[in-house]
């Protein structure tokens, strides 16, 4: 099997599966009560035995079904490389099929995606946060979360009783951050600029 | 009374402890080892579950050093973020900037000269060399060989001189762009190179006495830790720790890129899986990076040393920006607008020395990414502890965690 014909081939053996384009490697999207099917197929029959990354992408608010869960296996055999995609249900709380019971490296890469954009992983033996603390109420890779953060309680309680200190935005006014979609650095992150002063409104003299 | 000693038969960990969960003499500990512990290299906490000195249940904390890497790539443009691909594997930036450039181009379909190939290579492997120094090095000190750490230490710094003079940094290198680099190799930079890798191979040897035949060393990483091939794969284990449990993969040869098909070296490969064999594998790996670089030393080519074509990308140079029109705007564009890579997905990763280092981008065309996905190789080999940990002694931890050489910059992002 090599690069060229293996699309053909996935094709033809799973009806349901679509092509996908993709500027490299051969990639196919899948419905996700197949999803995990296809992943054993792919792993015990094609030798795609290491998954290599695991991820989430979300496509904006307006978009339904707003989050696709994108994995990317390896054949260690045949040194080949495919993407398969599938679509959450959801759009506000998603879900998709957990490959924890297929690959070791499942349990960790789900638990990241669901930290960071929020996709339960249905079938899946530990759905805790793991880069974030357990009691962080966001999920920062969403689309519409600041990138200066939003303020937080901090994670230790007691801590926070003691000091009164939250986990603050991080000030980002005048920062190098770039977005094509609006103008200037305050309209970009209303949320993290220094309000009393910017691109618009003058500085307050010192005196 | 003798002192009563209890045979341990290695096989399956999981089983082991729960075999002494049966004949427990009293209560079980809760320790907590880290985040900042100096066996864990950097922020990683442990949560364990301890039957004297006994692993029973192993409980990884990661993400005190999470940094949203993800989340900021997408605020800002692709030339950018070159500076945060510096902070994933920290003990080896150069070899996050060639594989972070290559995958930004390889979406846009750019062919890099051979000079830049070349001059790519050379900065992959020295990053190997540096990276695989160090992890020996720090191993060697959690298995109390000092000595070690300090000889490969020395060589480390002239390494850091000389990419100082590469890319004015000792540390944050910061040195590719999309579609070329930050600057030619300064001249006689390569001869500098060549006397350098004159004196580590000696040094390398020294490395090699002191540790691969030490009696201590032996008993305290010989059988300790042994990953199997099923294991290793499932876990998504990659690169030095993926080749000492014997699967035979390195991307440099399977999938190569840079031009890596064009150079004469081995693929290292354990046979047992254990702590000792991750050893051997990494100190063979220099042996072999150090002959890569002699031969890339010997055919430099002549010529561009960025994608001369790729005028929405690569800014031009300096000189032609102050004297012609259409270089200036070419140079505002790139500069406030980004390079412009076409609408599109792409998954690239190349051999790092932690082990493959990945990048997913997806693009809606523009100097931004929509999606920007970075797979760290030390986040996967850290995932298994919870499985490998319970059964072993405490005191196995730091040299397993050494073993492993994995780095938290990388695995929290």
């Amino acid at each position: 099997m090599t690069q060229d014909t293996l699309l053909q081939d996935l094709l033809k053996r799973f009806d349901y599966a679509t092509e996908r384009s993709s500027a490299d490697h051969p990639a196919i999207n899948v419905p996700a009560d197949k999803y995990v099917e296809t992943c054993r197929v792919l792993r015990d029959e094609l030798h795609f035995d290491l998954l290599t990354d695991s991820t989430g992408i979300d496509w904006g608010q307006e978009a339904s079904p707003r989050f696709s869960v994108v994995a990317q296996l390896f054949s260690t055999r045949d040194k080949l490389y495919l993407r398969i995609v599938t679509e959450c249900e959801g759009d506000e709380e998603p879900v998709a099929p957990s490959l924890a019971g297929l690959y070791g490296i499942a349990n960790w890469m789900e638990r990241e995606t669901y930290d960071m954009l929020g996709i339960r992983f249905s079938g899946h033996p530990d759905m805790r946060r793991i880069l974030m603390w357990d009691s962080y109420p966001y999920h920062p890779l969403r689309k519409e979360f600041p990138l200066a953060g939003i303020e937080v309680e901090l994670p230790a309680a007691d801590v926070a009783q003691a000091t009164g200190a939250k986990v603050i935005p991080a000030p980002m006014a005048g920062g190098p951050f770039f977005s094509p979609q609006c103008g200037e650095m305050s309209d970009r992150e209303p949320r993290a600029a220094d309000q009393s002063w910017n691109e618009k409104k003058e500085k307050p003299s010192e005196s | 009374m003798p002192t009563q000693i209890k045979e341990l038969s290695v096989g399956d960990a999981v089983r082991r402890a729960s075999d002494y969960q049966d004949d427990l003499q009293g209560e079980t500990m809760s320790l907590n080892m880290g985040p900042s512990h100096p066996a864990t290299h950097g922020v990683l906490r442990l949560r364990l579950e301890l039957d004297g000195d006994y692993i029973l249940s192993c409980d990884p904390v990661i993400g005190y050093l999470h940094r949203g890497d993800e989340k900021i790539a997408e605020n800002m443009t692709y030339n950018q973020f070159v500076p945060y691909t510096d902070r994933l594997d920290y003990l080896a930036p150069l070899a996050n900037n060639v594989c972070y450039a290559m995958a930004v181009e390889k979406l846009a379909g750019l062919k890099m000269p051979p000079r830049c190939e070349t001059i790519r290579l050379i900065c992959c492997e020295l990053a190997r060399l540096s990276s695989h120094l160090l992890g020996v090095g720090v191993y060697g000190m959690d298995c109390g060989a000092m000595t070690v750490f300090l000889y490969t230490y020395t060589q480390r710094e002239k390494l850091y001189t000389l990419f100082e003079e590469l890319t004015g940094a000792r540390f944050t290198t910061s040195y590719t762009r999309i579609g070329g680099l930050a600057r030619d190799i300064p001249a006689g930079w390569l001869g500098r190179v060549n006397d350098f890798l004159n004196q580590l191979g000696p040094a390398i040897d020294e490395v090699d006495n002191l540790l691969t035949r030490n009696k201590i060393f032996l008993d305290r990483t010989k059988d300790i830790a042994p990953i199997s091939k099923e294991d290793a794969v499932s876990f998504g284990f990659t690169g030095p720790n993926l080749r000492a449990s014997g699967v035979d993969v390195d991307l440099r040869r399977d999938c190569p890129y840079l031009g890596y098909e064009n150079y004469d070296f081995e693929v290292p490969i354990g046979s047992v899986g254990d702590c000792y064999d991750r050893y051997l594998v990494r100190l063979e790996e220099m042996r072999q990076s150090l002959s890569i670089v002699r031969q890339a030393i010997d055919k430099m080519p002549d010529g561009p040393w960025y994608a001369e074509e790729a005028k929405k990308i690569f800014k031009p140079a300096k000189d032609k920006v102050l004297t012609s029109m259409e270089e200036l705007i070419q140079n505002f564009m790139i500069v406030t607008e980004g390079p412009q890579i076409p609408a599109g997905e792409v998954y690239f990763e190349a051999e790092n020395p932690k082990g493959v280092l990945g990048f997913f981008v997806h693009s809606k065309g523009g100097g931004v990414p929509y999606r920007l996905r970075i797979r760290g190789a030390s986040f996967c080999s850290l995932s298994i502890l919870p499985k490998l940990l319970p059964g072993m002694m405490m005191s196995d931890i730091p040299v397993v965690l050494g073993s492993f050489d994995f780095v938290m910059g990388e695995c929290d992002r």
